[in-house]
Formats: C-alpha cells, structure tokens, sequence
C-alpha cells in the first residue's frame, strides 16, 4: 500500500471548527470506518486551529504572526491515508467531508510515529 | 530470409516498425521494466540494434516480438550492469494470475500480452496536467521524439525534456497505476484520452500560432491512435472521435488556396475530397449511431459528415445539420457548439434569427477571447447588408485571431467591407 497526505482546504470562518455544521462533523468521524469500508486505512488524522492562531517563522529568525501562506482557502487538517494507487487514494479523498474549499493528495516519502 | 536485404530495405522496415509497433513494445517493455524511463530508453536502443541486426540477418517475420526482446534484454543488461538507478517506486502493474511468471527473462515473443490501452490510460490520466498527457503520449504511445514535440508546442527541447520527466516522475511518485481503469470509472477516463487524441489533431490541423495551418503529421499521429485506439477498445465514442478525424481530414487539401489563404467551406473545391475517407467516416458514424444514444465525438462526426456529403454549400442538410446542434449541445454543453448552432440556424431561419443568438452569446461573456465570435458576428451583417457595422467587428476579430492564415483571411473580408463602407 502506498501513502498518501490529504490536506484539507477550507474557507476559513470566524469561529473555525465550531462553525462546522453537525452532518460534516458526524461525516469526519464517519470517514476512517467508509475508507476501511472501500479497501482503505486512515493511519493518522491532524485538525488544526484556525489559521489567526499559526505563528511563522520565516528562515531562522524572523516570528510573524499568522500563517506562512496567506489565502482565502486555509489548511483545515491532514490526514494520512493508505491505498492501493492513486486512483484508490482519489476515490477515497473523494468522500472527505468539503464545506467551501477541498482536498490535496500528496504522495509520501515517509511518515513514522516517532516512539519516546 | 535469403541473402542480405539492401540497406534502404531495412531502414524502411525499421521507420515502419517505429510508427506501427513502438507503443506496442514499449507498453510490453513497460511490463517487464515496472520503469517508464527505462523502458523508454531500452527500445530506443532496440529500434538502434535492428538497423545493423536487420541488415545482417533479415527483417524479422514478427517486427514487434523481434524488437520487444531486444528491448527487455537491453533493460535487463542495464540493470545488471548497475547503468539503471532503479527507481524505488516500481510502476504499479495488478497481475491477473495467468501472468504471474512473466517476467524479464521468461517473457518470449508468444506471450507478449497487449499492453498499449494500459500506456494510453497512464499518459492520459486526469492527475497530469494537460498539456503534459499530450506530449507523453506523442513521447510514450507514438514514439516522437522529443525535439519533435518540443517544435510542435514551440518550446525548446530541454524544456520539452524537463516537462516529460517531470511528469513521469509525477507517474512513479503519486503512484499512478499502468492499468486500464475499471468498468465505472472508464467513461470519464476514455473521455479524457479522446479528448488529448481530439487535441492532438486539432494542433495539427490549426496551428495556433506559427505560418502552417497544417502540420499533416500531428494529424495523422492522431488519427493512426484513434485507430489503434478503435482496434483495442471500439466504443461508440471512440469510433465517433475516428469518423470526425477522419472526415476532417479528408477536407485538409481544401482549407487554404494555393498561396496559403484561408477558404470558407464555402468556397472550397468539393471536387478535391477524399471521397474513400469520407465514405470510411460515414460508415463509422452509423457504426457509432447504432450502438445506443450519441455521444458528443459521433454528434460532431454526424455533422462533418453530413457537411461533406452536400454536394455544395447551399444544398448542405442545414436543418439536419440544426437538429444535430441541438442534440449536441445537451450532451456537451458549451459555448462554442452554441455558436456553430447559430451559424446552421442562420442557414435554416436566416442571418437576423442567427445575429440574435451570436448577441446573447456575447451578452453571455464566455466567448470574450474567442475570435469566431465576432468573425461570425461580421458574416451575418455582411450577409444583413449591415457592412459598415461589419467593419468593427471584422477588427474585433483580427485583435483575437493568433493564427497567420485565419489572420489573412480576415484581413481580406475587412477590406471588402471597408471598401463598401467607406
């Protein structure tokens, strides 16, 4: 099985992830069981703050407040997902909960839990 | 084979070779390499060998089989060697049981299995960009050269050569499988390698930019995959997308005058037609028309062909020719088949019911860039009588149109009518 990031770009709204209505929030919980469903796993999932809470540094130094990429469509989460090809892994990316934005699919070098 | 062939002999049997069987070994190299690059390279240097092999021994019975085991053993040479960083991401190929134990050094030249609708839907795939499915496929399925390619998109080689690895690293990365797509997904999948095959001839055909109208080997590349594609996989849609090519083609002597000029179906010599590919498009279209409710590809091959049959313009089928627009703008709704609709409609209800469509399309915005937008816009008012409004929108045209003939021509109808208005 090949591994796969799936970045999730939203709108971004005043309140963040409390602003989600209920059904896309029951289809994000929903989601690992349907891509297992479908052949797939769900190895790993990530939901970030809204982008007003991200600091940057830029090189080494240099803190700014506010995420590294200004956009209207924001970095809402990641998941990382095992399927079989990329057509697999579209198919899959496919039943991610979108309310205004969507998804990225990134293959990956490599993605390990590192044990303390 | 007795005594050796003469040297123009093999170099002949090898250019054929090259444009009948290079997708074919390379899609059954592919196989064995798991590595597009390496498989690439490896039948280059097959297509190399047989120059001298051919000459010394014979044109092979079996041209393609001959080659395909040159091309695994060059592979296989260079792996051994150590030549080949093999890339750690194989090419995901799923084995049907059957073939478990064709590997590199079993696989003779009998059970070479037909792999080229897999190379055709892994070129084609939706996850590259478009104009890289294109180039790939002239690359990968016929085997251009990559300085060739380079010329027809006008880039410099090492660009071209950049874009193709670029994308077939991309193919090896993400994991794009070398298979034909499952039953669901091979509708959208199938459109989409009609739509690089229809692209391809379309740059052949029309150049955008540049002098030639007709780079002719562009188009027939085209057609031969349209063919091959109809030989593998002959779903209605694909023998449509053959029938439009093909009956296209057939006209190609009469796009342009002797000295390059654009003519108007119109005005072209019906006489120089290539009735036989003609006859040949016709017989696809009813081919394609019996097997259920038409696509978008055999409603435009209806069309051409009924406009190739007419025996002069104005004796076209235009109503048949209306009713088929209607029935193509319900499958592929688009502003363009919108605009040809209102030409056949200014041949059925006349100029004055057609400007009225041309102005909601302009109204619609969607045509802004498009330079037949204002070209058809000019033909109605001349045909209204209304040449001094004809005037603007002949410029209109010309500040859109990139292509040198299209550009002359329209220059020509702007003096015609300037000359009138003024």
């Amino acid at each position: 099985m090949a591994q796969y990031a799936v970045m999730i770009f939203e709108r971004e709204t005043p309140g963040g992830a409390a602003d989600l209505p209920p059904e896309v929030i029951e289809a994000h919980i929903a989601l690992p069981d349907r891509v297992a469903a479908l052949g797939g796993r769900i190895v790993a999932g990530l939901a970030l703050e809204p982008s007003g809470t991200a600091t940057t540094i830029r090189g080494r130094e240099m803190v700014t407040d506010g995420p590294f990429i200004e956009s209207k469509e924001a970095i809402a989460g990641v998941f990382v997902l095992e399927a079989r090809d990329l057509d697999h892994a579209l198919a899959l990316a496919k039943l991610t909960p979108i309310v205004d934005g969507g998804v990225e699919v990134r293959p990956l070098v490599d993605f390990r839990v590192v044990e303390s | 084979m007795t005594g050796r062939p003469f040297a123009g002999d093999v170099q002949r049997a090898v250019a054929d070779a090259h444009r009948r069987e290079w997708a074919f070994v390379l899609a059954a190299t592919t196989r064995t390499t798991r590595d597009l690059d390496l498989a690439e390279e490896a039948v280059q240097d097959a297509y190399v060998s047989a120059l001298t092999a051919w000459a010394r021994d014979g044109v092979p019975s079996a041209p393609g089989a001959w080659l395909t085991t040159a091309a695994r053993r060059n592979a296989l040479n260079a792996l051994k060697r150590g030549q080949v960083l093999r890339t750690k991401l194989p090419l995901l190929l799923e084995r049907e049981p059957a073939e478990e134990d064709d590997s590199m050094e079993t696989g003779g030249p009998d059970t070479i299995p037909d792999d080229r609708l897999r190379l055709v839907f892994t070129c084609c795939h939706p996850a590259l960009a478009g104009e890289a499915q294109v180039a790939l496929t002239l690359r990968l399925v016929c085997g251009v050269a990559t300085g060739d390619i380079a010329q027809a998109f006008l880039v410099s080689e090492p660009t071209m050569a950049a874009r193709l690895t670029r994308a077939k690293k991309k193919i090896a990365a993400a994991r794009i499988p070398y298979v034909v797509p499952a039953a669901a997904d091979l509708p959208d999948r199938l459109y989409a390698v009609l739509g690089v095959i229809h692209l391809l001839y379309t740059l052949g055909h029309t150049a955008p930019s540049g002098e030639d109208l007709v780079r002719a080997d562009l188009a027939e590349r085209a057609i031969d995959l349209a063919r091959m594609l109809r030989d593998l996989l002959p779903e209605p849609e694909v023998l449509g997308l053959l029938a439009l090519l093909v009956v296209n083609h057939a006209r190609r002597a009469t796009r342009t005058d002797a000295q390059g000029r654009l003519l108007r179906l119109a005005d072209q010599d019906r006489t120089a037609w290539d009735r036989e590919a003609i006859a040949e498009g016709d017989r696809l279209v009813l081919a394609a028309l019996d097997a259920g409710p038409p696509g978008r590809y055999t409603l435009q091959a209806a069309i051409a062909a009924l406009h190739a049959e007419a025996e002069t313009y104005d004796r076209t089928d235009w109503a048949q020719i209306l009713a088929l627009y209607d029935a193509l703008l319900e499958a592929w709704p688009s502003p363009v088949v919108a605009l040809n609709r209102a030409i056949a409609l200014g041949m059925v209800a006349g100029p004055a019911a057609a400007l009225a469509e041309v102005e909601r399309l302009e109204d619609d915005g969607a045509l802004a860039r498009y330079h037949y937008l204002p070209a058809t816009r000019a033909d109605l008012l001349v045909r209204l009588d209304r040449r001094a409004e004809a005037v603007p929108a002949y410029r209109a045209a010309l500040d859109l149109v990139d292509n040198d003939a299209e550009r002359a021509f329209l220059a020509e109808r702007l003096a015609e009518c300037a000359g009138v208005a003024h």
